[in-house]
Parts: structure tokens; C-alpha cells; sequence
């Protein structure tokens, strides 16, 4: 597996309770890309985000990922590459302390008491959360549960990270951190986010969505320069680029 | 809830008693607690040396005394309660000091609260000093089935999520009905349903965080226990110990030792 | 309400250990190979939820006092009778470890009395056989309604005879049972309108949720075979086991191993002793029974626990005075070992 492609080929997806998810949403991402998922809330982002590692499987169509096809016989192998980060870190921080949770995913990928050691370590201090190891999650912070959760995937070493709303319920500076921390990531990343301003900072391409289709697809500043395509999505101008004299519109994203 | 939080903050700590493998601390527990409800009902001198291990326990394990003692007064009504009934139904004299006639049904009381209070402290001392998680996870080691540790586990790690979760309810509610003290039977099942979607969602999204982490139906925890010469020391001391109690009753020869000095 | 180790004799304790022990490893085995493996976290976060449920109380209508949610109908209905009755047991451990409900000891006996009933015989013969195949609110209500209140009840009475059986409580059995039932019965009531009322509520939003803890529909749902052979074989277990300990060497009671001691302080040549002994002896003669005949197994089990003083001495002033000495000696101990971790820290420093 040269390139790390994620490939998504006419995907619809439909809740058992009937709900539409997914109406038809096709893309290519190349190894090494950083691309936004946006859309407003209930636009099917987080349901696309499943479909990329297999927790959900595509009600018609097809997901690719690398040379494997998502289908339930290869999500073992696909779940190591694709890593993903959940919305709500609660959700994803299940073990009783920050160590055991890293370490929840190697063990499973069967590596020895050794082995993992070193591998929790490295991933905490990837993040600089190595202090918080012996910590329970449910005693840490959001922005540091969001840390740990990140740790938690990257102790997999996928080629792909996976994103949802990372910067969801973060204060300014956490926020920021966390922007800084992403950018020195050099994996394949897709993230769902509603905050524009990360998007602009964080990836250089960005595709909307919008009742479950995809509505735009294309470099991030020409997206976010087309108010008639942020209104018809419901989104909203960055802040950045709103013209405003404080957030000066030819300063730099960064 | 803030009990569960705070007898695990005490888990937390280093001490001797902390670093012993919790397999020697839950066995000997168990076996303490055996011994002490094995003594008949009009037992209380018998009992009263046992009370060596709680406190030497609390004081190894840096364990604040009052706050336990606390606690465990806190559920004594409970035993009180049933108890109660012995003195006013056994009002047969049992034992005689001077001329003061002591009933039975006094004497088991006495005895119960006793076992009450030892048992009760016993149990607290083991989760402030092991810690619930590796209580659970020692259970494993010792052949309890892997599904029903982990859901422990799980209940015990979202315990806090979802109390936070039903406060937040809680008060949702009570902005909008801040004249009642609590909800009518009817709104407590819709809000209760309400909480249990919610849990079901949660326990979904759980699930697929599990699975994208490779989980194949077994938990492997990363903690592993060892046991060494100072766990063999203190389970087999301690056994021994609360045998010679049993059997001996060092509690009647010293009284009577110390009876004999002085008549 | 729940069986307390301070009420509970080892025998009992045991017993009933054994018994729940035994279904939560038949549990286990059944929520691993007839469940996905995602009944896991939810078994876990649905314990989580009863706690938190505890949190918010409810008025019980006509007396203004609060009460809040517990038991194991609802868990049975909404995880199935396997998993419900390893979350019902899971949270009792919790509770007996976190807040003494119970104790570790008793544990046993309040998981076999608050899980066994709900799980194993309301939720199959009862809650099933009202509610069918389909999901209509009158019979869910009817269903939920009455397997609350006949599970409580006999848990209730599990309760009453765990604890006149351990003979640590004087109160008489009779007076025990018209306390507890009719107790029992005003809250399995209200616990009957809210698990109604709870079950109603998912029926309603996420009937799928219900049917999760339905067996697939080609096995039959439960079988009665099964049940009633579960139930025999608990009730030979428990029965055997009680006839045992009230079998006619009283040390069966307190376990063998006992006998020694109680021989050995036999032995020894005090007067005291066996004054003592002979008054007791008298003495258990008079003593209450616990409202049972006589020649019932818990009658001979009664006598048995009032004749153990006899040997253990333990009621004479010497014991009392050495009991106290003891004591003040336990807590001396503790202080001796804080002042040398006091004078050992101040060295290292
Ligand atoms: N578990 C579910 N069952 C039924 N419908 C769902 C479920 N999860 C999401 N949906 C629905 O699918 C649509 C897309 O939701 P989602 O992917 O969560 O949106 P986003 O993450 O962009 O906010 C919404 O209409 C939502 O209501
Ligand atoms: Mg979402």
C-alpha cells in the first residue's frame, strides 16, 4: 500500500430507523492530503467519517481505502490504518486509566507487555500528555481528554487520521494548541468541523456537504470565499475572512 | 457518588499496603470477614482483637480515619435497625457485673454492631487501598469470566459520565418547576427513558470506539500483577493471625491474666 | 433492602455466594455466545445509568416523601434476563464495596434475592408470557406492572429468610415477614408504575431497543424446561445445604473446622466454663423459637446457634475486660506504627 488513497465511490447510507444519512457522496483523497469535511449539524459528516473505517458499512456503493475495499471481512486490517478520533472523547476513553486506554489498541494489534510500553510512552509524549498516564480519564480535562484520545489512535500508527470536530467544546487556547499539535502531523487527515477557522489553518482542500451530498469540493479559500454556497450550506464566513478591520483580512491564516 | 471518587483518590497513593498484590488484600478480607461472621451471637470479646487489621491498614496505607469512620457510621442505622429487636425480645440476663444483669438480646446487639462495624471497615480499607479497577481486574486473574469484569468496568468508569449527564437533567428540570421539591412519578419515567436513549446511544458510540481499536470481544488489560515475598508474608501472617483470634480468643486469657493480677 | 454481613451467618453467606456465583458464570457464558459483543459496554453504561438514575428522586403521591429507582425487573426487560442479571449483580458489588450496602459477604444472598427472581422467573413466566410477541402499552404495562411487585416480594422473603436462618437477629420470623411483604408491597407499587412508565417511553421512541433483548425468534423464548430445572436445582442446592447445617451435629453450623476449638476450650479445666455452659444450656431451652415447628430443619438450625455461646466464653467479665484490653492493644499497635513512619519520614529528611 504505496498511497494511502480514501476513495468513496456513490455512498448512501440509511439509518434502520429510516433516516437518510448518506445520498450519494463520491471523492478521492491522495496520500499525504489535509481536507475539511464541513456542513452544518445533521449534514451526514460524522455518519461519512464511519463509513471510512468500517463502523458503518455503505447501504449502496462503495468505500476504498489503499488497494482494500471497506467490506466486513476486511475492516480488521483497514481499522490499522484508518485511525479515528471521536467526537466526544468520554466515548472513546474507556479504560480505567490514560495508560491502559493508549495501550487498549496495541494490545489488541497483540504486541507484548514490552512492546507496548514504549509505544504508549512515545504516543503520550506525541502529545505531550505523558504526565496524565496513570490519571483516570474521567479526571481530566476536555482539552487534555482530547489529547489522550488522540495518543489512544495515534498508538496504532495509522496512515490515515480520522477526525470528528476536533476542536468541538475546547476553550480559545486549548484550541489553538490542539491546531498546533494536528499540524505537525504529517499522516493523511480528514476532519469534520463546523469551525471554519480550522479548516483555513489546518487543510488546504475542503469539501462540503449538505443533506447527506456533497456540495462543494475544492481548495478551502475559494469555498469560503462563495457566500452563495456558505449560505445555501448553511455555514458562515470565518471570522478571518469577514473583512472585519480586527481580524485584518490580509493577515496571514496562520 | 462523590464516595466512589473519593475512596479511589485514596487508592492512589504509594504505600506499602498500596503495592501489595490485590489478590493478597481481597483474599484476606474474605477471610477476615468469614472469621468474624462466623462467631456465634452473643460473641463480642472474641471479636474486639480483630481490629488489629483495619487499623494497622489505615495507618500503613495512609488512610484519613475519621473520614472512614465517617462513612461507616453514615450506614449504621441499617444494622441498627433489625438489630434493635434482639434486647426487647431476649430479655434473658446473660451476664452479671456486680449486680447489674446484662439481657442476651443487649449482648447480640452489641455483638452485631461490632460485626457491623468491623465488616464495614474492612470493605471500605480494601477499596482505599487497592482501588476498584484493579479490584475488578484482580477478579479476572482469580477466574471471574472476562464479560462480566469489563462491564464492571464500564459501569464503573461511565458512572461518573452519567451522573454528570442526570445532574444536568436534574436541573434542567428544576429551572422550569422551581416550586416542586421532587418530580411526579409520571415525569421521572419520561425523564428517566430519556436518560436510558441517551445511555443506549453512548453505549453504541462505545462499542464502535472499541472496534476501531481492534477489539475482538476480549479485554486485555496492560496492568500486570506480581505477587512477592511480602504479599505471601502478609496474606499467611495476617491468616494466621485472625486463626489464634478464632481459636484462642487471646481476649479471655488476657482478661483473665489480667483479672488474676489483681484479685 | 438488603441482607447485611453483620446479620449473616457463613453458612448462609456462603450458600447463597455459591449459588449466584454459579449463575453469573451460566450468565457470562450465555451473554457471550447468544449476544453481540456490543451488549458489553451497554451492559456496563446501563449500570452506570441506574446509579445515576438514583440521583433524582421522585414524589410518591399522597405522602410527600421521595423515593428513587432500583431493581432488577427494568434490567431484565430492557437487557434481557443474562445480561440484566450480571448488571443487577455488578451494581450490588458496587455498592457493597463502595457504599456497605449489603457487604461482601452478604453479596451473595442480595444478588441471588434482587437478581435471581427478576431475571430468571418473573422476566420468562410472567413478563413474557403478558407481553407476546407484540409491543401494545396495555400489556407492557400490565407485564412491567406485576413482575415488579411478585419478583420484590419474593425477594422480600429471601431477605427475611436468609437473616432468621443466619439466627444473628432475634426478631421472629412471623413478625419479620408481615414487616417486610406488606413493606415490599407499597414499593414494588411504585417501582411497577416506573418501570411501566420507563418501558412505555422506549417502546415508544426505539421499539428496536425492546426487541434487542427478545432471543431470536426461532429459538423459543425462554424455555420452561429450563426454567423450572434452573429453578430445582436451586432449590436443591439450597435446600441441601440447609439441611446440612441443621443436620444433627450442631457444629454443622459454624463448620466443622470450629469443632476443634470449641472442644479444646472444653478441655481445659475451667469452672467457669461450665457453669456457664450449663446455665446456657438451660437457657436455650427457654429461649424464644423463630416461629418455626419445632421439628422443621430451621427449628434444630435455631437451636443449634443458641447452644455455640455455651463454648465460646466469650460472655464472661474476664472476656469483656480482655476484650476492651485488646482493643486499646489493636489501636496501639496503629499508633506505635504511625510514630516510627513519623520519626522514619524526619530521618530520611
Ligand atoms: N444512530 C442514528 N440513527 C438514526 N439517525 C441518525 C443516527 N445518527 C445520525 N442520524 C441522522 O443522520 C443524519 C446525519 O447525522 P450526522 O452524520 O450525525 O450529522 P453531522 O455529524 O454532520 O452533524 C441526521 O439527520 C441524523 O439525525
Ligand atoms: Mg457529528
Amino acid at each position: 500500500m504505496s498511497h494511502h488513497i480514501v476513495q468513496t465511490r456513490d455512498l448512501y447510507f440509511t439509518y434502520p430507523d429510516g433516516t437518510a444519512g448518506l445520498a450519494g457522496v463520491s471523492f478521492l483523497i491522495t496520500h499525504g492530503e489535509s481536507v475539511a469535511l464541513v456542513g452544518a449539524n445533521g449534514a451526514g459528516k460524522s455518519t461519512l467519517l464511519m463509513h471510512l473505517n468500517g463502523c458503518l458499512l455503505p447501504t449502496q456503493g462503495s468505500v476504498q481505502v489503499g488497494d482494500l475495499p471497506v467490506t466486513k471481512k476486511t475492516t480488521a486490517a483497514i481499522r490499522r490504518s484508518v485511525g479515528m478520533v471521536f467526537q466526544d472523547s468520554d466515548d472513546q476513553l474507556f479504560m480505567p486509566t490514560v495508560f491502559e486506554d493508549v495501550a487498549f489498541g496495541p494490545m489488541n494489534l497483540g504486541l507484548s507487555d514490552q512492546e507496548v510500553e514504549p509505544v504508549v510512552t512515545g504516543a503520550l509524549q506525541r502529545v505531550d500528555a505523558l504526565h496524565l498516564k496513570d490519571r483516570p480519564p474521567y479526571k481530566l480535562s476536555v482539552g487534555e481528554k482530547r489529547r489522550v484520545a488522540i495518543a489512544a489512535v495515534l498508538a496504532m500508527s495509522p496512515d490515515i487520521l480520522v477526525m470528528d470536530e476536533p476542536s468541538s467544546s475546547l476553550d480559545p487556547k486549548t484550541r489553538r494548541e490542539l491546531i498546533a499539535l494536528l499540524r505537525t502531523f504529517e499522516h493523511t487527515k480528514i476532519i469534520a468541523t463546523h469551525d471554519l477557522d480550522l479548516a483555513i489553518q489546518l487543510c488546504p482542500r475542503t469539501i462540503v456537504l449538505s443533506e447527506g451530498k456533497v456540495l462543494a469540493d475544492g481548495p478551502t479559500a475559494d469555498i469560503f470565499a462563495d457566500d452563495n454556497l456558505l449560505a445555501q450550506s448553511r455555514l458562515e464566513k470565518p471570522l478571518s475572512m469577514q473583512n472585519c478591520p480586527r481580524c485584518s483580512p490580509n493577515s496571514s491564516p496562520n | 457518588m462523590t464516595n466512589l471518587g473519593c475512596l479511589d483518590t485514596l487508592a492512589r497513593q504509594d504505600s506499602p499496603i498500596h503495592r501489595l498484590d490485590p489478590r493478597t488484600k481481597l483474599l484476606t478480607t474474605l477471610v477476615f470477614i468469614v472469621m468474624i461472621v462466623s462467631f456465634d451471637k452473643y460473641q463480642i470479646s472474641a471479636m474486639l482483637p480483630f481490629a488489629v487489621f483495619p487499623v494497622v491498614l489505615i495507618v500503613l496505607g495512609n488512610l484519613p480515619a475519621g473520614y472512614l469512620m465517617k462513612r461507616v457510621l453514615w450506614v449504621a442505622p441499617f444494622a441498627m435497625l433489625v438489630g434493635i429487636f434482639n434486647p426487647l425480645l431476649d430479655r434473658q440476663a446473660l451476664l452479671h457485673i456486680g449486680t447489674l444483669e446484662i439481657s442476651g438480646g443487649w449482648v447480640s446487639f452489641a455483638s452485631i454492631l461490632i460485626r457491623f462495624f468491623l465488616t464495614v471497615l474492612a470493605a471500605f480499607v480494601l477499596v482505599a487501598t487497592t482501588g476498584f479497577n484493579t479490584i475488578c481486574l484482580s477478579l479476572e486473574k482469580i477466574g471471574v469470566p472476562n464479560v462480566f469484569v469489563m462491564q464492571l468496568l464500564f459501569l464503573y468508569r461511565y458512572a461518573f459520565v452519567l451522573a454528570e449527564e442526570s445532574s444536568r437533567m436534574l436541573r434542567a428540570w428544576q429551572l422550569r418547576a422551581p416550586l416542586r421539591k421532587a418530580m411526579s412519578m409520571k415525569t421521572f419515567s419520561t425523564v428517566l427513558g430519556s436518560l436510558f436513549l441517551r445511555t443506549t446511544g453512548r453505549a453504541q458510540r462505545i462499542y464502535q470506539a472499541m472496534c476501531c481499536r481492534g477489539f475482538e470481544g476480549q479485554l486485555h488489560p496492560a496492568r500486570r500483577f506480581h505477587w512477592r515475598m511480602a504479599d505471601t508474608v502478609f496474606l499467611f501472617g495476617f491468616c494466621l493471625l485472625f486463626a489464634v483470634f478464632r481459636f484462642a480468643n487471646p481476649a479471655v486469657l488476657l482478661g483473665k491474666f489480667v483479672m488474676g493480677i489483681f484479685s | 433492602m438488603h441482607v447485611v454481613d453483620a446479620l449473616v451467618s457463613p453458612a448462609v453467606g456462603g450458600t447463597f455466594w455459591a449459588v449466584s456465583a454459579g449463575l453469573i458464570g451460566y450468565s457470562c457464558k450465555k451473554v457471550k455466545s447468544e449476544m453481540s459483543d456490543s451488549i458489553v459496554p451497554l451492559m456496563g453504561v446501563t449500570g452506570a445509568f441506574v446509579f445515576a438514575a438514583q440521583m433524582i428522586n421522585y414524589t410518591i403521591p399522597g405522602t410527600g416523601s421521595s423515593g428513587h429507582l432500583g431493581g432488577g425487573m427494568i434490567l431484565a426487560i430492557l437487557l434481557g434476563p443474562w445480561a440484566g442479571f450480571l448488571v443487577m449483580a455488578s451494581i450490588l458489588t458496587v455498592q457493597a464495596l463502595f457504599f456497605a450496602d449489603g457487604g461482601i459477604l452478604a453479596l451473595g444472598c442480595n444478588i441471588f434475592n434482587l437478581g435471581f427472581w427478576t431475571c430468571f422467573v418473573m422476566y420468562p413466566l410472567v413478563y413474557k408470557k403478558i407481553v407476546g410477541r407484540g409491543l401494545s402499552p396495555s400489556k407492557l404495562f400490565w407485564a412491567a406492572m406485576l413482575s415488579v411487585i411478585v419478583g420484590l416480594q419474593l425477594g422480600a422473603f429471601g431477605v427475611v429468610l436468609q437473616t432468621v436462618l443466619s439466627g444473628k437477629a432475634e426478631l421472629p420470623f412471623t413478625a419479620f415477614v408481615l414487616a417486610m411483604q406488606p413493606i415490599h408491597l407499597g414499593i414494588g407499587i411504585i417501582e411497577g408504575f416506573i418501570t411501566a412508565g420507563v418501558v412505555a417511553f422506549v417502546a415508544k421512541a426505539q421499539p428496536q431497543l425492546l426487541d434487542v433483548s427478545l432471543p431470536p425468534s426461532d429459538k423459543p423464548a425462554f424455555s420452561i424446561k429450563l426454567v423450572t430445572v434452573s429453578l430445582l436445582i436451586a432449590a436443591v442446592i439450597i435446600g441441601g445445604a440447609l439441611s446440612w447445617f441443621a443436620s444433627a451435629h450442631p457444629d454443622g453450623l459454624e463448620w466443622s473446622m470450629f469443632k476443634t476449638s470449641g472442644s479444646e476450650e472444653l478441655d481445659t479445666p475451667d469452672n467457669s466454663v461450665y457453669t456457664n455452659l450449663s446455665k446456657l444450656q438451660e437457657k436455650t431451652a427457654i429461649l424464644p423459637d423463630y416461629g418455626f415447628k419445632e421439628n422443621e430443619v430451621s427449628g434444630a438450625e435455631s437451636q443449634t446457634a443458641e447452644s455455640w455461646p455455651a463454648v465460646s466464653a466469650g460472655t464472661t467479665i474476664s472476656g469483656l475486660v480482655g476484650g476492651l484490653l485488646t482493643l486499646i492493644l489493636a489501636f496501639g499497635i496503629g499508633i506505635l506504627l504511625k510514630l516510627r513512619k513519623k520519626t522514619q519520614a524526619s530521618a530520611t529528611i
